[in-house]
């Protein structure tokens, strides 16, 4: 797949210190209107911290960050979602005393949603109520089960990735930067994610995946970036960012390459 | 001249309210709104044990000290573990029991004029030609024995560590085998002692009064934001701060202004940089 | 729902009728009407009958500051338990509000028509403003300043002697009759009430109660916290500063006692007591406290003691509430059975 010209979101230089150490030095990238960007790297490489503050959850130390040739860098976190850029939450972040659809009648009562429409329009058509139900559906929530009408403090961590998912999705949003979403699920669950992620990308949202689920990682995604000790080593397609040599010492260590590019 | 003395002794007393507050709050993130209460309560218990049991003063001194330490642990143990972690309850209650006691001292006839602390040594000095007697010397002394003893404390002995190690990472301390629960109660003991040693140093300047217990609340409370909650050093430095804020109040504008800079300092702080001058910023970043 | 003890537990399920009621089939049949609309019907009319009942002036006086009370629980409760804001300034909403009417009514000379709905939304534009740099602050750090506010407005009133000073503002137009009075502020009570109960199970309660549960998920909803926050704030303290208003045309009086604790302690204690989180609980608890403290008037600071070791009890061993717990009790069954 080759990936479109122009640029959607672009991030120079993005740095972050917290206390004199640095968690991002000088991280830069471009990303294109429809396509999958795979973040990797190993633990406390700086991932969630880059999405942190691509999104506005932390203030950047340095460094600009541009969606569709506007600075959105140093704009409130809410003020970014409620351009589109949204984001899903590696810890899980839903509002456990509500049911999990009246979860999603938040973000279909936004300003993005109201003003646009939500997920493909059904904000402004039905009342929110229904719509959060038909996108729980969308995203493998059985209508006619118990399941969407749970209190979220009662189900399971599939279903709470999934609701991450939807509320992104209820803000209609055109760039969705996904948290390790399959982290926490069974096989058989990532299974019935992989195809939901494909699916999004058909629609034409663009996605960055931060996985630590190589496999299916490189199955959806058409570039990968690699991250460590805050800075980028590497950038490119699945096979060339396997090749490097400073991605398999710095990251994986030999075996571990071998063994997910049998598989891949 | 007069302003550096006075608002020096100002600021050590400030600092004697503040550090079983700081203590306290350090250790196991308790707000004890208790504190006022226990302050007045140190004062009327060694005035029970010199006026009404005849005891010899230094021995009520410390009887009362232990009795205050005890209350307050007792405090902790029959209430306060019961609701920790959770935030409100935790202020509502404390301040409940504050209330409880303040009120219940009002009306057990613990006010008026009559109450007073004699005075550990009579008589005054002059220094650069100011006036000051020794009792508010010795305020200074104390106080400064204090932060002493508490920072010798804290850093050389086990238990003192082991509060340290409470207050920096409850969790970490847990799993090497510190109670935290064991630690907070020792705290609350501690914090009561500290606070009913402030009344007995600094109650002989006046009367006992119902009434201060809320005040000394508020200016403990007061030093410990400025300070950054949870920052005993910093709430030193904070006394100091107010203490001569308000002294150049008072002398400049009038004594009515002087629970105004409290109150001001700590709307201000909350507004301007919650963690306090010297809290840790960690707290209050966003975690996402 | 289950708790263990010994050998026993105890299992709760919900009535046949419970479950019947919910939904649409509630229209089906008298009695699933009936159980759905007896406990309001008995709780409005109750409120409503109770001046009516009352023996003397003095208890409808009583009736009418627990109606303050019962606002100022309401805004707590509001705030507190949908909102995540723990405001301990009653004080600060009843004084600004207070002060607000008192200026208007003596120096304007407005009538307590005019001057309650104006000090309304005037002193809750005020409370908010200053509380607006406080938004961010969570947990006890906004405890903190909203206990403050009224402790320095009251000091600062002191200091430089404005509005009366010390002595208060007096002369304050009371109302037409005393049934205008009692009548005026149990409406009020009732319009609130059930307000903020619809308010709170609407999209835009769900938005507060998400803030409450979750804020950064919010500002990840491409919603601005600080706006809802604001606007909650802003609801709260209009509850308070309209019994703050109502309070001075009451005692015809405002005065420095309008900051006291008591308009922030109590409330909260009504509110344990009721059952936080229930809005009909605060409203019930302050129906319970205001008239035992109003009993024990006798014994002096005695009472003071008395209703801060209650709520003591309340929050240590029933942190719940009597409004929870008869809900429970209500809708349904308990038995215990062996494990």
């Amino acid at each position: 797949m080759s990936a479109p010209s122009t640029p959607i979101l672009q991030v120079n230089q993005v740095t972050k210190t917290f206390g004199g150490i640095s968690a991002l030095n000088e991280v830069s990238f471009d990303l294109h209107a429809g396509e999958i960007l795979g973040i990797i790297g190993p633990n406390g490489s700086g991932k969630t911290t880059l999405i942190n503050g691509i999104t506005g959850f932390i203030e950047l130390t340095a460094g600009e960050v541009f969606f569709r040739g506007e600075k959105i860098s140093g704009k409130p976190a809410h003020k970014i979602a409620d351009m589109g850029v949204t984001r899903t939450f590696q810890i899980m972040r839903p509002y456990y005393s509500l049911p999990a659809y009246k979860n999603l009648v938040i973000p279909l009562f936004s300003p993005r949603a109201k003003r646009t429409g939500g997920w493909r329009g059904g904000g402004k058509l039905g009342d929110r109520n229904t719509v959060s139900i038909d996108i729980l559906e969308e995203l493998g929530f059985e209508r006619e089960s118990f399941v969407p009408y749970k209190k979220a403090s009662n189900l399971p961590t599939g279903y709470l990735k999934r609701m991450e998912l939807a509320r992104c999705l209820a803000l209609n949003p055109e760039i969705i930067i996904c948290d390790e979403v399959f982290s926490g699920l069974s096989m058989s669950e990532i299974a019935s994610m992989v195809p939901l992620v494909e699916r999004l990308q058909m629609e034409g949202i663009t996605l960055i995946m931060i996985e630590h689920r190589l496999r299916e990682l490189f199955r959806v995604a058409n570039r990968i970036m690699v991250l460590n000790f805050g800075e980028k080593l590497i950038e490119g397609t699945a096979e060339e960012v396997m090749a490097d040599e400073k991605v398999k010492e710095a990251y994986f260590g030999s075996e571990a390459v071998e063994e997910v590019m049998d598989h891949a | 001249m007069q302003i550096l003395i006075y608002g020096t002794i100002n600021s050590v007393a400030l600092a004697l309210f503040a550090l079983g507050f700081a203590l306290v709050y350090g250790v196991s993130r308790l707000p004890n709104f208790a504190h006022g209460a226990l302050y007045v309560l140190g004062g009327f218990i060694t005035w029970t044990f010199v006026n009404s049991l005849g005891l010899n003063y230094l021995v009520s001194i410390i009887l009362a000290l232990v009795a205050n330490g005890i209350i307050g642990a007792l405090i902790y143990q029959f209430v306060l573990i019961r609701i920790r972690g959770m935030e409100i309850s935790e202020i509502i209650a404390s301040y409940a029991m504050g209330l409880a006691i303040l009120e219940g001292l009002r009306w057990g006839g613990f006010k008026g004029m009559t109450y007073m602390l004699p005075a550990f040594i009579e008589g005054s000095t002059e220094i650069a030609g100011v006036p000051v007697d020794y009792q508010r010397l010795l305020v200074v002394g104390i106080g400064a024995a204090v932060v002493t003893i508490l920072w010798l404390f804290t850093h050389y002995t086990r238990v003192g560590l082991a509060l340290r190690g409470v207050a920096q990472d409850e969790r970490a301390a847990m799993m090497l085998g510190i109670d935290s629960d064991r630690m907070a109660l020792a705290a609350m003991g501690f914090g009561s002692m500290l606070a009913a040693m402030a009344a007995i140093v600094l109650l002989p300047l006046g009367s006992i009064v119902v009434e201060a217990g809320y005040n000394v609340l508020i200016l403990a409370i007061a030093v410990c934001i400025v300070g950054g909650l949870g920052s005993w050093m910093g709430a030193v430095l904070a006394a100091f701060i107010i203490g001569f804020a308000q002294i150049l109040t008072v002398v400049y504008l009038g004594a009515h202004y002087q629970m105004v800079v409290a109150l001001s300092a700590i709307i201000i702080t909350l507004i301007l940089r919650p963690s306090g001058l010297f809290g840790r910023q960690k707290e209050l970043e966003e975690r996402v | 729902m289950k708790e263990s003890t010994g050998q026993r537990r105890k299992e709760r399920l919900d009535r046949g009728i419970k479950v019947r009621s919910e939904g649409l089939y509630a229209l089906m049949s008298w009695r699933e009407l009936s159980y759905l609309f007896f406990p309001r019907l008995v709780l409005i009319g109750g409120i409503l009958i109770l001046p009516l009942v009352v023996p003397s002036m003095y208890w409808q006086r009583v009736i009418s500051i627990v109606c303050i009370y019962a606002l100022l629980a309401l805004s707590f409760d509001f705030l507190a338990h949908y909102v995540g804001l723990v405001s301990l300034g009653g004080a600060f909403f009843i004084g600004t509000g207070g002060y607000l009417a008192a200026i208007l009514n003596t120096s304007f000379g407005l009538p307590p028509l005019l001057t309650i709905p104006i000090a309304t939304l005037l002193g809750a534009f005020i409370c908010t403003l200053l509380l607006f740099p406080c938004l961010p602050l969570r947990g006890v750090y906004f405890a903190i300043v909203t206990l403050m506010y009224p402790l320095l407005l009251a000091r600062v009133i002191e200091a430089l002697d404005i509005l009366g000073g010390t002595d208060g503002i007096l002369g304050i137009e009371s109302f037409a009759n005393r049934w205008v009075e009692q009548y005026f502020i149990i409406l009020i009570v009732l319009f609130f009430l059930f307000g903020t109960r619809r308010l709170v199970n609407q999209d835009i309660g769900l938005v507060f109660r998400a803030v409450k549960d979750n804020d950064q998920s919010v500002r990840a909803s491409g919603i601005s916290i600080t706006y809802y926050k604001t606007i909650a704030v802003f609801i709260s303290s209009a509850i308070g500063c309209l019994a703050g208003a109502y309070l001075v045309h009451l005692y015809m009086w405002a005065g420095l006692s309008t900051f006291a604790l008591d308009f922030s302690i109590l409330p909260i204690a009504a509110t344990v007591i009721g059952g936080a989180g229930t809005l009909v609980g605060p409203v019930l608890g302050a129906f319970i406290l205001v008239p035992i403290s109003e009993l024990l008037r006798a014994f002096g600071t005695l009472r003071i003691v008395f209703y801060a070791l209650i709520l003591l009890a309340f929050i240590i061993f029933r942190s719940e509430g009597i409004m929870v717990y008869g809900q429970r009790k209500y809708h349904q069954f308990e038995k215990w059975i062996k494990v």
